[in-house]
């Protein structure tokens, strides 16, 4: 309970916010920029010339079910992530293991959905050089599905950490990068399936 | 000294005592994902209506915009953070509409369409 400290480079940069959470916000602000020039090429491009993507959107419509379900889990994973980060907060480790491990296991399930919609696509011969849409379509949820990734295996790590540690600020650092990732799928999911051409 | 059990704030870090207690409000998550899911049905059933792609494309990015500052709001916390939190969140949302629409008097309405 010491008063009077000197500079100390542990000292938050924002007081009140943990300078990891400042960190992992900063990080999340490049990776808006990353995903807006991907998304914003695809939005100029199809609003510029819409029938290009006339087959595409065709083609993907069939699958709505399937996304609007993936989606569903997305959400879901975000909500229970938030349940983890909040349980860690409260020192409620049993819980927060659990609900880390429910959202581990919601963004493992929609990896294995996205891997049989992509079988789908193979099948009828739509590859990622089949037109241009389908080039936006692979690069954009191939990235998102690699985001997906790395924030699985990091949640699970925390998952094992969480049993002898407390790791509650390192949930909360995770869980916000899994809620960007949620962020994404929002404007993927509209832009890609539903948006028709 | 004290128990060892207890998670003790290292000395070098004085104000993470201060930061265990800065609490926020009880947050309804439950009530906001189920907001969020009957915004994904909104958003499947909007996009059969037929309005013409433009305004298609202006109501699913309405409909997504609302969804993700849900998500941000209260999932991410941005509605408890510090102002300064809140800006530097913000700026690249900035920065993406000026990348989008900078590229639009060009491609949209611009000589690319003769």
């Amino acid at each position: 309970m010491s008063q009077a400290h000197a500079i100390d480079p542990a000292e938050p940069a924002i007081p009140t916010v943990y300078n990891g959470k400042l960190a992992m916000w900063l990080f999340l602000c490049s990776e808006v920029m990353f995903f807006a020039g991907l998304l914003g090429a695809y939005i100029a491009l199809r609003s510029g010339d819409s029938a290009r993507f006339h087959d595409g959107y065709k083609a993907l419509h069939d699958h709505v079910g399937l996304a609007a379900f993936n989606t569903i889990l997305l959400i879901s994973s975000s909500l229970t992530m938030a349940m983890a980060v909040l349980r860690g907060q409260q020192k409620q480790t049993g819980q927060q293991r659990m609900f880390l491990l429910l959202t581990a296991a919601m963004g493992t399930l929609f990896l294995v959905l996205k891997g049989v919609e992509y079988s789908h696509h193979f099948h009828h011969n739509e590859y990622p050089n089949t037109d241009v849409f389908f080039a936006f379509y692979y690069t954009l949820t191939g990235l998102h599905g690699f985001h997906i990734l790395c924030g699985v295996i990091p949640i699970m790590g925390l998952w094992g950490f969480a049993k002898n540690k407390d790791v509650s600020h390192e949930t909360e650092m995770v869980g916000l990068y899994w809620h960007f990732v949620d962020l994404v799928w929002i404007f993927l999911f509209p832009l890609l399936y539903l948006i028709p051409a | 000294m004290s128990d060892a059990a207890t998670p003790v704030p290292s000395p070098a870090a004085p104000s993470a005592e201060h930061q265990e207690h800065h609490e926020h409000p009880p947050v309804p998550y439950l009530a906001i994902a189920a907001t969020l899911f009957v915004m994904t049905g909104l958003t499947i059933a909007a996009s059969y209506a037929e309005l013409g792609e433009r305004w298609n494309i202006v109501l699913a990015m309405a409909i997504a915009a609302f969804k993700a500052s849900l998500v941000m709001l209260f999932f991410m916390h941005l509605k408890f953070e510090k102002k300064t939190m809140v800006v530097i969140a913000m700026i690249p949302y900035v920065l993406a509409a000026i990348l989008l629409f900078a590229l639009f008097p060009d491609v949209v309405f611009g000589q690319y369409h003769s």
